[in-house]
């Protein structure tokens, strides 16, 4: 006639019932993490912190001419573009330095291409002193021996009694690879070359601090001395302008690219060929680069 | 007729001259009697009607609550298992061997151009470097200037708020030092960035701008509302008949504090101590921006410092998967994760016995 009722007044754990309400909270987990759609015909470019505020101009240019296109840039350093590229996550790659023999490798096992390497601007690396450096101009031996750690003191080359403080970049940076082939010729840099997260955060911290050295490109100077930079002591020193970048003389120019995984065709396509025309190339010298021609 | 009607319309309002008398109510000696509604093991008194008519409804209440409380267990086991298999080909897999091993992050190693055997932290390079001694003592350097900072800080503001202040003082500072915890920690480093760093440089004479004191200083302000707020529950719980009886017996107010509330405090401050601790070595932003993250090893609080969650946070977006760099940083992962989780845990114990010692509510 009348059941007993078992009535349970709490979490009941018969058994199972941990496991079950483990079970549980991780199928909620998984209902609540659905993979977020991205819009259907949008153009990811990810990469360099260099090119990330041309790119954005690039893009907003492109999305005020084009209103149907829709383009998302983000910045992170050219090895996180170059990475998103071989993961798949972005149709371009910004990078302000090539791509490397074991990153090409990486691309073709996963997508059977090496991928397609288009230059689109160029840069002059620049080297930054503090404005009340009485420094003016520095050879590439030089630089390689600040930045490896050799020299310490700004009297060893002519300047006042301090020690110098080296600013660098995050090793995720292109400008740091560049800078690490082409002035250090590969060696490491010292431990003591402070790394910060961007170029502007280079400029700020060169800005404030007298005694130190810092690089970054060229489009970001501001309230800073850049130094003109001799190949050795014989050469001439070159300041990273416009004129000595287009014609190589400056030794720190280097070409500014887009990577591909394949040859641009459809929306992607579009938008490239409007950066490699003449209204892209307007913007590159708006922002602080130098075009291509 | 009033009193009829009042009895088959027991919800009707009755003028008061008409409601019946009051029962007079005799002295209980004893359990009150089992009324018909209660029964013996039922949590509800008055809807064992209702439970045993939808049996399904209350089942999945309980599930749906079951499945709320389990939920973030399961999340951290997941986080755990997760970053755990990431890392685990530092163990077993030949071709990340090929690159990188455990002896090799843990011991001084002689590389091509370098005078002598160096811990070194150069992953980005034609030989890769991957010393991990760096980046544990720049996190220990960073997280033990942040305690010396805050914990003298927080405990002492602790102790006046609850012992010295009087109410309109605790109501002003108590929901000031609380305030603290509400700014971003992006916030806290911009400002040491910007701010702090020059400032620091020029009192102190210091070489370089960012270094472990500046990241350290920023990062205390993160940590004292954690221990304050622990500090101040414990000295709060600190029963006050200790505090009368010590006065009873002549002490004065300093010495009550020192010989008897601070101890009676003790196992709490301890706990608060320690969840600023977990906070400390896990934050990132204030470390990233501030810190120079410059790998150096060396005992010098005024020497630019890298962290383990700076190096996560800034190298981790520019790996190949499944590379040797990412698990190393996996690895390094795993080394935050459990230092954190032991800490907490042990917070979380110190503050269980501090509650059941002083009678609280454990």
């Amino acid at each position: 006639m009348h059941k007993p009722q078992a009535q349970s007044t709490g979490i009941r754990t018969r058994g199972r019932g941990i496991l079950g309400g483990v079970t549980q909270g991780l199928a909620l987990a998984v209902a609540l993490l659905a993979p977020l759609a991205t819009a259907a015909g949008e153009i990811t470019v990810k990469g360099s912190d260099t090119m990330v505020i041309l790119g954005q101009r690039w893009a907003e240019e492109y999305m005020r001419a084009h209103p149907t296109a829709t383009i998302q840039v983000t910045g992170g350093g050219s090895g996180t573009g170059i990475s998103a590229l071989i993961n798949g996550t972005t149709d371009v790659c910004q990078a302000s330095r090539a791509m490397s023999a074991a990153e090409k490798e990486k691309l073709r096992d996963r997508y059977a291409t090496v991928g397609v390497e288009i230059p689109v601007a160029r840069d002059g690396l620049s080297v930054y002193v503090n404005a009340s450096n009485p420094l003016g101009e520095i050879t590439m031996d030089q630089l390689k021996l600040i930045f490896t750690g050799k020299v310490t003191n700004w009297k060893e080359l002519g300047g006042p009694d301090a020690k110098i403080v080296v600013y660098s970049r995050e090793n995720s940076s292109g400008t740091y690879v560049f800078f690490k082939e082409h002035v250090l010729k590969n060696a490491d840099y010292t431990v003591r070359a402070q790394s910060m997260p961007g170029t502007a955060a280079v400029v700020n911290a060169v800005a404030k601090e007298k005694f130190g050295i810092g690089y970054g490109g060229a489009a970001y100077a501001k309230g800073i001395k850049l130094l003109k930079v001799k190949k050795d002591s014989d050469s001439a020193a070159i300041p990273p302008d416009e004129a000595h970048v287009k014609d190589g003389s400056y030794p720190l120019s280097r070409p500014l690219f887009f990577y591909l995984r394949n040859k641009p065709t459809g929306d992607v396509g579009a938008f490239v060929d409007w950066v490699l025309s003449a209204s892209g190339q307007a913007i590159v010298t708006k922002v602080g680069y130098y075009p291509l021609k | 007729m009033s009193e009829q009607s009042s009895k088959s319309q027991p919800g009707r309002v009755i003028p008061v001259g008409l409601a019946p008398p009051p029962r007079p109510t005799l002295p209980r000696l004893g359990p009150p009697p089992l009324q018909p509604t209660e029964r013996k093991g039922h949590g509800q008194a008055e809807r064992p009607r209702l439970a045993s008519r939808r049996p399904k409804l209350h089942a999945l209440a309980e599930a749906a609550i079951r499945v709320l409380a389990f939920s973030s267990i399961a999340a951290v086991v997941l986080i755990f298992v997760f970053i755990g298999k990431e890392a685990w080909p530092l163990f077993h897999d030949s071709a990340i061997w090929k690159e990188v091993t455990l002896a090799k992050m843990w011991f001084a190693q002689q590389w091509p151009g370098y005078d002598a055997p160096e811990h070194v932290w150069q992953p980005v390079s034609e030989i890769p470097k991957y010393a991990v001694w760096p980046l544990v003592v720049g996190t220990l350097k960073v997280t033990l200037v942040a305690m010396l900072v805050a914990v003298p800080l927080g405990v002492g503001s602790a102790l006046f708020v609850s012992q010295y202040a009087g109410r309109r003082l605790r109501e002003i500072i108590k929901p000031t030092v609380e305030l603290l915890a509400g700014i971003p920690s992006v916030v806290l480093g911009f400002f040491a960035l910007m701010v702090m760093a020059t400032w620091l440089q020029h009192a102190l004479g210091l070489d370089s701008r960012l270094n472990a004191l500046v990241a350290g200083v920023a990062l205390s302000f993160a940590i004292i509302p954690v221990v304050f707020t622990v500090s101040e529950e414990a000295f709060g719980a600190v029963p006050r008949s200790y505090v009368e009886a010590s006065t009873a017996l002549g002490a004065a107010r300093w010495q009550t504090i020192v010989r008897v509330v601070i101890p009676a405090a003790g196992p709490g401050v301890a706990a608060g101590v320690a969840l600023g601790l977990g906070r400390a070595v896990g934050e990132t932003m204030i470390v990233l921006m501030a810190s120079g993250n410059a790998a150096i090893l060396s005992a010098n609080p005024a020497d630019s410092v890298r962290t383990i969650s700076a190096t996560i946070a800034a190298e981790l977006a520019e790996v190949v998967f499944g590379g040797a760099h990412y698990t190393v940083l996996f690895f390094l992962g795993v080394l935050l994760f459990a230092f954190t989780l032991a800490t907490n845990l042990l917070g979380e114990f110190a503050i269980g016995r501090m509650r059941r010692r002083l009678g609280g509510v454990a």
